[in-house]
Order: structure tokens, then C-alpha cells, then sequence
């Protein structure tokens, strides 16, 4: 088995879902609690990585820190070597393609928080960052962590954008799906299997979680 | 609890990044998917050196390199690539090095009852339904598999059955599945032990196509151009020579495998 692919995917998978906690958090309030008329657009925007085909995504990725790119060419000059082909522009992909399933729970989540007291928090001269973190952010722990554990998850399966702007660099940009395709081509069957076989262990370890995490009823100690 | 999470997680996030910052860094065309991986391990041995070994179609290597992708060395299946790449001013200027002349071969596997002494005139059999070749439009492979069937005159009936591997391993990959009939592939897949096991080939006569001249560069944005020199030097030497022509390819200075 390939250990350096799998450290760099869950490298890549674990970044990407604290930066998503950390950055989803302000878009899935802002989603649940704007007023404004035209959120719809937003919204969609937001969902977009569910639809788009993982190839359209990482051309325009690609093509958007290319070095033909202002942002590109800015990054080059900052950092001193291009964005496209090293992690840092793989994480930046994984993060836009993972983010409707990180901020979608979350908002879930946080619809569900009674308003009432919400309001009466507000209403106490308790601040909305305060209230936020004391009462809105407890209170949805578990869409938190689910929204945090499928897009770990999703980055880890991640095939098509990695392919665009990966670039399969060993210990660098090659992740546990483009190692098993790599094995594939090789011939390597036995080894592609046991890569497949982990992957998939973990995916459902992780889905167990997320469904066990949201279950109505405890299922397995029945509370009397 | 969240404690200890939070150090394993650091751990991971840390204890990735920077370990071979020291190694090379090659884009090597899928022809050279088999001999590359005995070689590369050779060179390890001899040197201590690391080389990450990335493997893919040429032309989407050209693609990414123009686009800022951090390799240092480049072996193409056609030398067209880094010729451009060296126009371009993306060389170190002289390190462009004609390696190897490629073969291709037609390709089934042990089960199949195609008769491929037969030569390509078998692709005309109507119980092939699927006949894979690498992608023409990025793998200089795909492309002298089309020259050889034009050449040949049998691709105007064969075109529709064509499935296209996004590079020549992949194309090896579908036949040796079973997924496609018959395939035309690089001779150094063919001659992989692996390959040699699992089914039979034949020789496309070299003036079916026009050679498939292969060619390597280093990169200007080569991070230690010293060591990726070294790597150019073993592949030119006698050790990686015999390697390469045990792989069936035609070596600099010989006009025979």
C-alpha cells in the first residue's frame, strides 16, 4: 500500500475540512439568517460543486491560478513558484469542491436552533458573535460535525479535480484515488485493491458516524 | 480527548510536507511505465538519491508544464514536447536529449484466438469489437497507432471500434482486462513481465508510422538541476541503455533494440 498517498490524502482531506469549519461557518449564517431578496443566488452558487462536473471545476481552477492568470501571476511573484501542481493549489480546489458539503448541513443546522431563543438572547444586549458561539454554534454541534465529516470525506474520493490540477507529484499532489488509477495501469491489481478496500472502510466508517451522529433514537443502548 | 485530536491532527498536517525536498521530481511518458519503475529503483540503489516518478501522456505533461507544473526532468514520448517547451524558454538550455526511439506493437491477450502474425489486416476480423489505442490527440503513442492502421489501410473500418486509453498504459490496461479485443501499445509495455504473462504481440514493422522519437529535458524550474542531470547521465549510461533496450526501445547511436 501507497503510505505516502494516503498521508498526503488525509492531509489534504483534514485541511480542507478545518478550513471549511472555519470558512463555512459565516456563509451557512449568512445563508440562514439574511433577509435579503436575492439569496437564492448565493445559495446556488454555494451548490454549484454538487452539479458541475469535477473536470469543469479544476479547468477553471487550472486556469484561474495558471500562471496566464492575474491571480496566478501574483501568487508566482508572492510565493515565488506557481499555485497549479503543488498542494497548496490542491487543497484551494479541494476546499471550493467540498463546500456545499460542509455549509449545507451547517445551515441545516442552524435552522433548526429555536429562534425564540436566539431573540431572547439578542434581546438580553447579548451580542450576535457572542450569541453565536454560546448558543446558535452549541446547539448544532452535530450538523457541525457532520458538515466537517463529509467534506473530509468527499475530499478523501476526490478523483477528477485532482487529476486537473494535481498533477500526481509523489508525497506532493498524488492522492489515494490517483494512486489506485496509477496501480491499475500497472497492472497492479492486488495493490489497487487494497487501496480500494481502505478507502472504502473509511468512507463508511465515516458515513456510520455521520448517520449514527444524527439518529433520532439511540439505536444501540435504548435510553429508558 | 479534543486534546489529543487536535495533536494528531497536527501531527498529520505537519509530518507530510517537506520530507523529500531534496529529491527529483519526473514526468515520464506511460511507454516508459515498467523499465522507469525498475530504473528508478536502480538509481536509488546506486545513488542514495529519491526520484518521485510521475507517470502520464505526454501531451498532458507538456499542458501542465506550460501551466507552472514543479518537475524537473521530462521524458516525452515525442520529442516535438520539449522541443516546444525548449522554444518556449522552460529548458535548461542543452539538456534536450533524444533518448530513445519508440516500437509499437499489436497486442492480445493469452485467451484470444486472433492469429496476430496476421498483422494488422486481423483488425478487419469482424469478432474484434473493441479495438484500444492510446488518445491521439495527447499521447504520441495513440497517434503512431493511427499512422500504423492508416498505413495499413484499415482504419476507416476500424474507427468506430477504437476506445481511447488517456495514455498507453491505460490503452494496455483495457486490453489486458479483456474490456477491449485487441490494442495496439508501446513495445516496452509488451515486453513488461507482467504483459509477457498475461499475452502474445507482434512487431508493427518500424515504416508503418513515422518514428515515434522520444525526447527528454530538465526544467529551468528544476530545484536541484545537479541531481537531475545525474538521473539524465545514468539513463544515457550503459546501465540504463541495456535497460532501456531490454524494453524493446532503439538507444541513441544503435538502429536495433
Amino acid at each position: 500500500m501507497n503510505w505516502i498517498a494516503i498521508a498526503v490524502t488525509f492531509k489534504l482531506a483534514l485541511l480542507t475540512a478545518i478550513v471549511l469549519l472555519i470558512v463555512g461557518l459565516p456563509i451557512a449564517y449568512w445563508i440562514t439568517f439574511s433577509k435579503w431578496r436575492w439569496k437564492f443566488i448565493v445559495e446556488s452558487v454555494v451548490a454549484l460543486p454538487l452539479v458541475l462536473p469535477p473536470t469543469v471545476l479544476g479547468f477553471y481552477i487550472l486556469v484561474a491560478i495558471g500562471p496566464h492568470s492575474p491571480v496566478g501571476r501574483f501568487y508566482t511573484d508572492v510565493v515565488g513558484h506557481p499555485l497549479p501542481f503543488t498542494f497548496e493549489g490542491l487543497l484551494l480546489a479541494s476546499i471550493l469542491y467540498s463546500l456545499p458539503f460542509a455549509v449545507q448541513p451547517f445551515a441545516a443546522a442552524f435552522e433548526q436552533v429555536d429562534r425564540r431563543l436566539i431573540e431572547a438572547s439578542w434581546t438580553l444586549g447579548v451580542s450576535k458573535f457572542k450569541t453565536f458561539f454560546r448558543l446558535i454554534a452549541p446547539l448544532s454541534t452535530a450538523g457541525l460535525i457532520t458538515g466537517a465529516v463529509l467534506s473530509f470525506a468527499h475530499t478523501l474520493g476526490e478523483f477528477g479535480v485532482v487529476l486537473m490540477v494535481g498533477g500526481n507529484i509523489e508525497g506532493e499532489t498524488r492522492t489515494v484515488s490517483i494512486d489506485i488509477y496509477d496501480e491499475v495501469q500497472a497492472l497492479n491489481y492486488a495493490g489497487a485493491a487494497k487501496t480500494a478496500l481502505l478507502l472504502l472502510a473509511v468512507s463508511y466508517g465515516v458515513l456510520l458516524l455521520v448517520y449514527a451522529m444524527n439518529r433520532k433514537v439511540w439505536a444501540v443502548w435504548p435510553q429508558r | 480527548m479534543i486534546r489529543v485530536m487536535i495533536a494528531l491532527c497536527l501531527l498529520v498536517i505537519t509530518g507530510v510536507n517537506g520530507a523529500f525536498a531534496e529529491d527529483i521530481t519526473i514526468a515520464a511518458a506511460s511507454d516508459l511505465n515498467f523499465v522507469f519503475r525498475e530504473l528508478v529503483i536502480e538509481y536509488e540503489k546506486s545513488t542514495g538519491d529519491r526520484v518521485r516518478l510521475s507517470l502520464g501522456s505526454s501531451g498532458n505533461f507538456y499542458a501542465q508544464i506550460q501551466n507552472g507544473a514543479p518537475f524537473d526532468l521530462y521524458f516525452s514520448a515525442d520529442i516535438a514536447y520539449p522541443r516546444k517547451l525548449e522554444e518556449a524558454g522552460l529548458t535548461v538550455p542543452g539538456s534536450l536529449y533524444p533518448y530513445a526511439i519508440g516500437r509499437i506493437v499489436l497486442w492480445a491477450g493469452k485467451d484470444s484466438r486472433l492469429d496476430l502474425s496476421k498483422g494488422l489486416e486481423i483488425l478487419r476480423e469482424p469478432t474484434i469489437k473493441k479495438i484500444a489505442i492510446a488518445n491521439p490527440k495527447h499521447a504520441p503513442y495513440g497517434r503512431a497507432a493511427v499512422a500504423a492502421m492508416e498505413h495499413a489501410q484499415v482504419y476507416d473500418r476500424v474507427k468506430d471500434k477504437l476506445v481511447l486509453g488517456e495514455n498507453i498504459s491505460q490503452a494496455a490496461q483495457f486490453i489486458e482486462s479483456g474490456a477491449a479485443d485487441v490494442g495496439i501499445i508501446a513495445m516496452s509495455l509488451a515486453l513488461a513481465p507482467l504483459m509477457q504473462a498475461a499475452g502474445q504481440y507482434w512487431e508493427i514493422p518500424a515504416d508503418a508510422h513515422p518514428p515515434i522519437e522520444q525526447g527528454a529535458v530538465i526544467l529551468k524550474g528544476a530545484k536541484n538541476q545537479e541531481r537531475a542531470k545525474a538521473f539524465l547521465s545514468f539513463v544515457q549510461g550503459a546501465k540504463g541503455k541495456a535497460m532501456m533496450k531490454r524494453y524493446g526501445f532503439i538507444v541513441p547511436g544503435e538502429t536495433k533494440p
